[in-house]
């Protein structure tokens, strides 16, 4: 394994923070009115949507982490399997923040997705 | 399945014109791929370094923009949808980017990527097919 612990961390990190960002966007999201114009203006003061522009910049920071993090010599079939537990994040998240009910559905899709995401690391050596 | 507890009443009473979030998010994931493609495309002919080298590279420019459309279908669809069921189809980019990669750039595809695009494709029609109910 010739990866640094520093590029995993790198990675982890990133998707971490994109996790999170899917939260922010989801709640700002929720505040968006109707009609594109009206994306970063909220319903409720302070009218501007501070929680998708919040949820925008995490993604932009998340992506910036994750390229340093593969950067050579990191190997995508070490760090994917890394990129993929951001998704089991985000589950913990939706539970936690807005209450979505995890169902078994739910546990089963993200599953054959987080076994797929490993598999194609794996064939990306 | 919960979804109408959390709209308000002002949305039930639209609700024949409810989106598909998990379209949605599909099309965004098209868009997430062609962005990478175009960057990619962009980084591989990038003569000069700096702000200004980035900023006059056309795919380059190209592919941001996709992706701040992509980042709009996906507030879209988080608006009406839940988050932990539609976060995970973002995946779809991977196999996107595989098959895009490997017509283009003739990249490598080997069993690993194939069966890796087999699972999460299944995975994102299960997802897809429990939260149509």
């Amino acid at each position: 394994m010739k990866t640094p612990v520093s590029h995993m961390l790198l990675v982890l990190f990133a998707s971490f923070i994109g996790s999170f960002g899917g939260v922010f966007l989801k709640s700002g999201a929720e505040q968006v009115r109707e009609g594109w114009v009206y994306l970063f203006i909220s319903r409720k003061p302070p009218f501007f949507n501070w929680r998708l522009a919040t949820g925008v910049g995490m993604f932009l920071l998340s992506s910036y982490f994750f390229v340093l993090g593969i950067r050579p010599p990191g190997e995508l079939s070490v760090l994917y399997p890394m990129v993929s537990l951001g998704y089991i994040f985000t589950l913990l998240w939706a539970r936690i923040f807005f209450k979505e009910p995890l169902t078994r559905v739910k546990f089963f899709g993200l599953f054959l997705i987080v076994v797929g995401v490993v598999f194609v690391g794996m064939g990306s050596k | 399945m919960l979804n109408a507890a959390v709209t308000d009443s002002a949305q039930i009473s639209e609700k024949p014109a409810r989106r598909q979030p998990v379209g949605l998010v599909f099309c965004c994931t098209i868009l997430g791929a062609a962005a990478q493609i175009l960057m990619k495309t962009g980084a591989n002919q990038m003569t000069q370094p700096g702000l200004l080298g980035m900023v006059t590279n056309l795919p380059l420019m190209g592919g941001y923009c996709l992706y701040g459309i992509s980042t709009l279908l996906l507030v879209l669809a988080l608006k009406d949808g839940e988050l932990s069921l539609l976060y995970p189809v973002i995946a779809l980019t991977y196999v996107w980017v595989t098959v895009l990669s490997f017509l283009i750039f003739h990249d490598s595809i080997n069993p690993w990527k194939l069966a890796g695009i087999v699972l999460i494709v299944s995975g994102v029609t299960v997802l897809g097919k429990g939260g149509r109910r």
